[in-house]
């Protein structure tokens, strides 16, 4: 369905616009009022602040990959980019304390590498998939495999460790707060409304809804198909890239096993908030709202031992798909057809 | 010789290979190592061990040569025990098997295949086919862990426990853990899993603290896992209220325990360097006449400030 005729079918119904926006946050909403009836601890300060902390990283990375998915395109490298750079990051770090000492020098050069990598590791996944006409999938599926291997080359199968001193100056960055809010929240909200602009207000997210809806439409209406699509891949590795940078000082320690399923997860949280997966529409809050929503499922789960360990996952998938089929919206539409 | 090397493989592959470690004794010995990828903190200490151990019996033995080979997962495990057997050719198998049941099979194909076999850490599913069994004890793990809480807790007090990948592995180090706090008024207050990883720790432990107001202690049951609990546990500062324990000897950790950490006053060995225990004991099947057959089972020791010492290997990467 274009963006057009999407657009038709939901004003077709008056009810159902509201419905449909609203439809991830009222779930988000159930979940609430689930996770509290199962413990009360649950809507604690702490416990609230642990949930949306947690969701920072997932979300950074899904603000990101909407805007992949919305240009019909597909990153599955994230995970292990993520990994690359936390490991690249830790490595330079840890070298450069030899010459400028455990400072804020070190850490402003690792999060300036971090970038770099970020944005040079998004150009490679844009560029071989348009200039190379290779599928998305499997370039980025490539550069999977050649990210987790990098990682697990660079740590020796084990683990890499920042340096004890570099973590002093740069814990803040993962446990300091503003006005009582968590740094990762504020990052996540920023990336956000950053993302919101970007693809809500800008001639460039415009374009993007078109390319998803129909490339070559798009190509004929003299839009620069290629560069566009590029760029998403930039984003979305500038995404990663952030995440990563409130990411390393959590545990300060990257491995193998960091970011794994992670891709998975933020395409989720895209496609849990409304954005299609096979690109022309895309919805940042419904996106930040499916990452939350992920932490929640798994934070509820660990609040109650009602549930048997085993069948997490089971419960995680279900209320995944019960979510997602109540905020379609035209289910209660049905008979009108 | 080629061909007849060529035949010697076809031979062997069909069970008939009987004189083949005679014929080829004038050749290199050849030991294969099939051992899984290094995918978490623990088997990238499996592999570390396993090239160091590789690099120096083959500095010290001219005539052996040893192949390691690595898997991503049980079935990709089975394909590299058919290509050690038909394209290398090997004279004898060291094994860490992904998992018991699905390799016992092919295992057991290299056996009859009349190569010497030794498993280490998870044993078969049927029982007799390897030459040599190595393991590091998991009841024993727990055994241990258990029987630290009740000392340090003077058999009172509320724990919380993290579990790993849901394997045989997990479940004999917690049914054990359990079965030795029975009889105490340790009360378990509940047990999730957190797979052997920290961010999971680090997540799990958060939530468990905001959810139970008192905890006296923390078994972790693995290196990596506490690592994410005792940031969890910073974080929420609440570090003079509780201890935790974890398991495996990762240098980190081990580093803490000799250090004096009030937070980590123990660390029980569950040691990957069994894989060059293994592998030696193979070695020595082809280098001297000492007999070598039989199971050898490596005790948890648990480690403390006094003995830490002796176990703090900086240059591995667990």
């Amino acid at each position: 369905m274009s963006s057009a005729e999407r657009t038709k079918t939901a004003s077709s119904g008056g009810f159902s616009i509201d419905f449909k926006a609203l439809g991830p946050f009222l779930a988000l909403v159930g979940l609430f009022i689930l996770g509290t009836a199962i413990n009360e601890a649950f809507l604690s300060g702490g416990n609230l602040s642990n949930i949306f902390t947690r969701a920072a990283f997932i979300g950074i990375i899904a603000v990101g990959a909407t805007f992949v998915i919305t240009a019909g395109g597909i990153d599955l490298s994230v995970g292990s980019m993520a990994a690359f750079i936390s490991g690249a990051m830790i490595v330079v770090m840890n070298g450069l304390v030899a010459t400028l000492g455990a400072g804020i020098e070190t850490v402003l050069l690792g999060i300036l590498l971090s970038i770099v990598l970020g944005v040079g590791a998004g150009a490679i996944n844009g560029l071989v998939s348009t200039k190379g006409k290779i599928e998305a999938f499997i370039v980025t599926l490539g550069t999977m495999g050649i990210y987790r291997s990098l990682v697990t080359y660079m740590a020796d199968g084990g683990t890499l460790s920042l340096d004890f001193d570099v973590r002093g100056f740069y814990r803040p960055v993962y446990y300091g707060d503003i006005l009582g809010i968590p740094m990762p929240v504020i990052v996540f909200f920023g990336v956000a409304v950053a993302g919101y602009i970007l693809l809500n207000m800008t001639p460039f997210g415009r374009k993007c809804f078109a390319i998803g809806s129909n490339e070559q439409v798009a190509q004929y209406s003299a839009i620069n198909v290629d560069r566009i699509k590029t760029l998403t891949y930039v984003i979305q590795g500038l995404c990663v890239s952030l995440a990563t940078i409130i990411y390393v000082p959590r545990l300060g320690s990257a491995s193998s096993s960091t970011g794994v399923l992670w891709e998975l997860e933020a395409i989720a949280a895209v496609i849990i908030g409304g954005t299609m997966l096979k690109g022309g529409y895309g919805r940042i809050w419904g996106t930040v709202v499916g990452a939350i929503m992920l932490t929640t499922i798994g934070n509820i789960l660990n609040l109650t031992d009602a549930i048997s360990n085993y069948l997490n996952g089971a419960v995680q998938g279900l209320i995944i798909i019960v979510a997602v089929f109540l905020q379609r919206g035209d289910w209660q539409r049905k008979k009108s057809k | 010789m080629k061909t007849f090397t060529k035949f010697l493989g076809i031979a062997c592959a069909f069970g008939l290979g009987v004189a083949a470690s005679g014929a080829i004794a004038q050749e290199k010995i050849k030991i294969g190592v099939s051992i899984p990828a290094a995918t978490h903190g623990w088997a990238g200490g499996l592999n570390w061990h396993a090239e160091q151990a590789e690099k120096r019996l083959e500095a010290t033995y001219s005539n052996i040569d040893v192949i390691v080979v690595t898997a991503n997962g049980a079935s990709e495990q089975a394909n590299d025990l058919e290509d050690l057997l038909s394209v290398q050719n090997i004279d004898a198998l060291v094994v860490l098997p992904f998992e018991s049941d699905p390799l016992t099979v092919p295992v057991q194909q290299v056996k009859e295949a009349g190569k010497f076999v030794t498993v280490v850490d998870r044993g078969l599913s049927i029982p007799g086919i390897e030459d040599v069994y190595v393991a590091g004890n998991n009841p024993e793990l727990g055994r241990v862990a258990g029987e630290y809480m009740r000392e340090r807790l003077n058999d009172a007090g509320k724990i919380v426990v993290l579990r790993g990948i849901p394997t045989t592995v997990d479940t004999e180090r917690v049914d054990a853990f359990v079965e030795t706090l029975e009889g105490s008024d340790i009360e378990i207050l509940d047990m999730k899993h957190a797979n052997w990883n920290r961010d999971d720790g680090y997540e799990v432990m958060q939530d468990f603290l905001s959810r139970f107001p008192e905890i006296n202690a923390v078994w972790a049951q693995d290196d990596d896992i506490a690592l994410g609990v005792i940031e969890a546990v910073k974080q929420a500062e609440r570090t003079d209220e509780m201890f935790i324990v974890g398991g495996g000897g990762m240098k980190d950790i081990i580093k803490r325990v000799m250090d004096g950490d009030e937070l980590t006053p123990i660390d029980v060995l569950y040691p990957p360097a069994m894989i060059a225990t293994a592998m030696d004991i193979t070695a020595m099947k082809f280098t001297s006449n000492a007999p070598v057959e039989g199971r050898y089972i490596l005790g948890a020791t648990k480690v403390t400030p006094e003995n830490a010492e002796n176990f703090y290997f900086p240059d591995s990467p667990f």
